[in-house]
């Protein structure tokens, strides 16, 4: 007789734990899925779903974007008025975060700095006659992704206002994104009071000047091996932008110096951006977009190339899906807010800035920024265990971008739509918390999940396509 | 002496880092110099200094260069793989001191900690077993579905699909195999062997399996099918698949067929697989006539214990035949003496099972012995029970049928329900016998004899009882060891004989005889 007790079985079990102990207990192996319904529990998506496990026409494809994302290097290559380099903006469009919505349905700080773009632009002296142009369609609104550009928060951003400019270094795709105006009241968060008016045409002129010289006289600055270098000094360039203004600041103010311009134009430059430890976020953030459009439009793709937020609603773009958004209501953020604020307070979660999250920063390099893991309510070690919980739904890691509390090891990056299904694990979001009511301002900041129906919609619209 | 550079674009990584890269590469076995740097002017200075590289390295200040020397191009092809993984780091492994393993939350994730993985075995609500049973199969690996509840549309998908990839499908609703000697789902540990079994019935293989292993022989692979797997819709898919891995598995001399009647055009197709595959087939088509099933290599059994008898002759190279020899053991003067002290009243059998194969094995017995019975999901519908509660006449129940458990634990696993039935029937003033089974083995209850006997001693009240007759299913390696689990039965005061054909045949034998009158 054989001893065929000697052979081995390997099982993954799926359902009753027992099953994994006898299997284990009388010489098998199994491991154990921590297993619970697909897609929330919706049986059709589960079953869709199945049907694009390992499936060769979507690893293919996912391949191919995610190596388009990996080797993009995005050039931060000048200062541009918006209305001129903007594709397709026209002078009478004012962009805003998140996937597209109507101007009357927009949340408060949404609405605010729609009215502040209107007041700079000088199309009218106060918000009736704004609305106004809103209504007759004389003055129309897009979403910032829609024209190649992101911007933070309520992401406004009007012909007249300076936008960076940046392009990937083998002449591919340009990207772009409004100036960061510090804290306080500021029109992402919806303020649109004279001061607020008065520090964006500082910015326009002065600061514009400075800035769009110094880049020019730099040559253009690669924004990844700046990111790749703050990650090892505590930022995770969404969240927390400190080291990465600084490292900026560095390359900047001897080409600031030379330019010529007036001593204390520069010298007022310089204190802004020193002012600012968010200076960077908006640079980061035209940095992730420009990796992400160049894995943007791969037949077949299951890569979400943007998660953005109107304050309204939460909407994904996916690789293989074209420029059709996978939308539902915007979550609440339950963070930490700032003294006599709560959750009644806050907007529903805004802005273009998970984009840092799509690419593999933010919420995903966490650990890389353990100053901010107090803020938003956790310790170091949640941190490391929240950028490792993101492997599993990723498409792989990006190289370029490496954490030392993680060994060392690269940033999960490329969030396939399948695997969030799958394995019912969310894409953490790093983000701050607006008030509801247009110029409060910022009043708390946390840690969101980016909500399930998106990706199940897009897992259906991936579906459709016959598998092959 | 070989150097080989390597470029990664656009990869940064710190000075100290890349040290220690550095000199950990200088250490592999055969390797001279090697270097891992930011390809700054600088830095290419040096390494054209120290003659590692010529001046027209095609490197950007943002790309990482690898350079190594080594003694022949195998140790620096190894050097510089091992340069790369160390570059990309190792998994996003926790830093020293976390440990926080994440469990696998899907099949993928599972694959990736046990790569050699060869089954998924699925037990999750039947809503979403198809859909976890699709994944597996893509992902190129047999599946056991253990789940109920699977359309029979999905479970024929299910088997396409895998006789695409030449994958096994066990199951919808298989409640146990035994593969390479390990138990899965609901199994009993039995010796290794190399009987082969390939079952569309969950007890029919335990009991097969058990009855092999108590005969001396053992078991190569048992596998199983789900029960409708031999219906028209179906086509025994998994049983023809089972029976060719069996017949190409060397270990396997003897391979066990057991199903209930399969459909006509299907047992036809399955007959003509078996009686090709070039070794002796076993089979019980419960309750169908061996004349028709009779074939070159096919031996046709009809009951569990025959199949498992006839298994172990052909294993032992006996081809001379047995019939089936039942022998329960008792001698006429035994079973007076059981039947004497019951009430005139008492002449009904009332079978009460937690197996449904052992439950369709003693209706189709007693029917021969003792005419039709009644039952919940009967031989034929004229004896189906008006109310599945109350039984009347002979009536052979399966209480793990739907019908019961709808809402309840099987009575497997908890023994309630067939607690409370037990004592109704004892109380019927008709109830001659209370016929019984007891499956022991991984995934039942760990003491079910126990449950039964503490039943039997509720009932026991008085000189009028019935007779309690019954067997163990299951092994002396059972976590709950068979030859303990019969004592606790007799000491109840229970008849326990050897399994289910022989405790069916002495329950028809008293109940002809009270029939004929003490």
């Amino acid at each position: 007789m054989t001893d065929n007790a000697q052979q081995s079985l390997s099982v993954i079990n799926v359902g009753l734990a027992s099953f994994a102990d006898t299997i284990n207990e009388t010489g098998g192996t199994a491991v154990h899925v921590d297993w619970r319904p697909p897609a929330g529990g919706d049986v059709n998506v589960a079953r869709a779903l199945a049907g694009l496990v390992n499936n060769e026409r979507i690893d293919s494809a996912n391949r191919t974007a995610f190596e388009n994302y990996l080797t993009a290097q995005p050039i931060l290559k000048g200062i541009g008025r918006a209305g001129d380099v903007i594709p397709g903006m026209g002078e009478r469009m004012i962009l805003h975060s998140g996937p597209p919505i109507n101007w009357d349905n927009v949340c408060g700080p949404v609405y605010g700095a729609i009215i502040g773009a209107i007041l700079f632009e000088g199309w009218a002296d106060n918000e009736n006659t704004g609305k106004e142009l809103l209504r007759s369609g004389e003055v129309t609104i897009a979403p910032c992704h829609h024209h190649a550009t992101v911007g933070p928060m309520a992401g406004i951003t009007s012909p007249s206002m300076p936008v960076w400019m940046v392009s990937d270094a083998d002449g591919g795709n340009q990207a772009f994104t409004n100036l960061n105006e510090g804290l306080g009241k500021v029109l992402r968060f919806g303020a649109n009071s004279p001061e607020v008016i008065e520090r964006l045409r500082w910015m326009q002129d002065t600061l514009a000047n400075v800035l769009g010289a110094a880049i020019s006289s730099s040559g253009g600055i690669d924004i990844k091996t700046i990111m790749a270098q703050a990650l090892y000094m505590g930022d995770e360039v969404h969240n927390r932008n400190a080291a990465s203004t600084g490292l900026l600041l560095k390359q900047l103010v001897p080409h600031a110096l030379r330019t010529g311009l007036p001593a204390d134009d520069v010298a007022q430059a310089i204190e802004f951006i020193s002012g600012n430890d968010h200076f960077f976020l908006n640079v980061s953030m035209a940095a992730c977009k420009s990796m992400l459009d160049a894995a943007h439009n791969v037949p077949n793709s299951s890569m979400v190339t943007a998660m953005a937020r109107n304050g309204v609603e939460f909407g994904i773009r996916v690789s293989g899906c074209g420029d059709q958004w996978f939308t539902t209501l915007a979550p609440v953020v339950d963070g930490l807010y700032f003294p006599s604020y709560s959750i009644d307070d806050a907007a529903p979660d805004l802005g273009d800035s998970a984009i840092t999250e799509t690419a593999g920063l933010g919420g995903f390099a966490m650990a890389a920024a353990p100053a901010i893991v107090q803020f938003v309510g956790g310790t170091p070690a949640d941190a490391i265990r929240r950028s490792r919980e993101m492997q599993p739904i990723t498409i792989g890691r990006n190289t370029a971008f490496t954490i030392p509390a993680l060994d060392f090891g690269a940033t999960a990056a490329g969030i396939d739509v399948r695997k969030v299904v799958d394995t019912g694990i969310q894409p953490i979001i790093n983000t701050g918390i607006a008030h509801k009511d247009a110029g409060v301002g910022q009043i708390g900041a946390g840690i969101t999940r980016a909500p399930m129906a998106c990706f199940t919609q897009a897992l259906m619209k991936l579906s459709e396509t016959p598998t092959g | 002496m070989q150097t080989e550079t390597k470029i990664l674009p656009n990869v940064y990584r710190d000075s100290v880092s890349l040290m220690q890269i550095s000199s950990k590469l200088c250490s592999l076995p055969g390797i001279i110099q090697a270097s891992a740097i930011m390809a700054t002017e600088a830095n290419i200075d040096l390494l054209v200094e120290a003659g590692l590289i010529e001046i027209t390295v095609p490197a950007q200040p943002n790309d990482l260069l690898i350079t190594i020397q080594g003694d022949n191009s195998k140790s620096v092809e190894a050097a510089l793989g091992e340069a790369e993984a160390s570059i990309e780091g190792e998994k996003l492994t926790p830093a020293s001191g976390e440990e926080d393993a994440f469990a696998p939350r899907n099949i993928e994730m599972a694959l990736d900690e046990l790569p050699d993985a060869q089954l998924v075995l699925i037990s999750c609500p039947g809503d979403y077993a198809g859909a976890e049973a699709e994944k597996a199969l893509r992902l190129g690996l047999d599946v056991m579905i253990f789940s109920d509840n699977v359309s029979i549309e999905d479970e024929v998908a299910l088997k396409k699909l895998a006789a695409d990839s030449d994958r096994l499908v066990m199951g919808p609703d298989c409640g146990t195999a035994i593969m390479n000697g390990i138990p899965l789902g609901f199994a009993n540990v039995v010796s290794p062997g190399d009987i082969g079994i390939v079952a569309a019935s969950g007890t029919g293989l335990q009991q097969v399996s058990c009855l092999v292993d108590s005969l001396g022989c053992g078991i190569s692979q048992a596998l199983g099918t789900g029960g409708r797997d031999l219906s028209a819709q179906v086509g025994g898919r998994s049983m023809i698949k089972g029976l060719n891995i069996l017949a190409n598995d060397e270990t396997t001399a003897v391979i066990v067929l057991i199903s209930k009647p399969p459909a006509q055009e299907v047992a036809e197709n399955v007959l003509t697989v078996a009686a090709a595959c070039g070794k002796p087939v076993v089979v019980n088509f419960l309750g169908a006539e061996p004349d028709v099933m009779r074939r070159e290599n096919i031996y046709p059994a009809e009951t569990l214990e025959h199949a498992a008898h006839l298994a172990v002759e052909l294993s032992k190279g006996n081809k001379a035949l047995l019939n089936d020899l039942s022998r329960y053991g008792l001698g006429e003067p035994e079973i007076n003496e059981l039947i004497s002290p019951l009430s005139d009243s008492r002449k009904f059998v009332r079978g009460l099972y937690s197996g449904g194969t052992f439950s369709y094995e003693a209706m189709l017995l007693l029917e021969y012995e003792i005419g039709p019975v009644n039952s919940a999901s009967p031989l034929s519908p004229e004896h189906k029970l008006k109310d599945i509660w109350s039984s009347t006449g002979n009536t052979v129940l399966d209480l793990g049928d739907d019908n019961f458990t709808r809402g309840r634990p099987h009575p497997m696993i908890d023994h309630r329900l067939r607690h409370d039935r037990i004592l109704q029937e004892a109380e019927d003033p008709e109830t001659a016998v209370i016929l019984f089974d007891v499956v022991a083995g991984y995934g039942s209850h760990p003491d079910p004899a126990g449950e039964m006997a503490a039943s039997i001693s509720a009932a026991v009240n008085g000189s009028y009882n019935p007779i309690f007759v019954g067997f163990v299913c299951g092994t002396d390696a059972d976590p709950q060891n068979r030859s303990d689990q019969e004592r606790k039965l007799r000491d109840a005061g229970a008849v326990v004989v050897s399994n289910n054909a022989q405790a069916v045949r002495l329950t028809g034998d008293i109940i002809a005889k009270l029939g004929d009158g003490k």
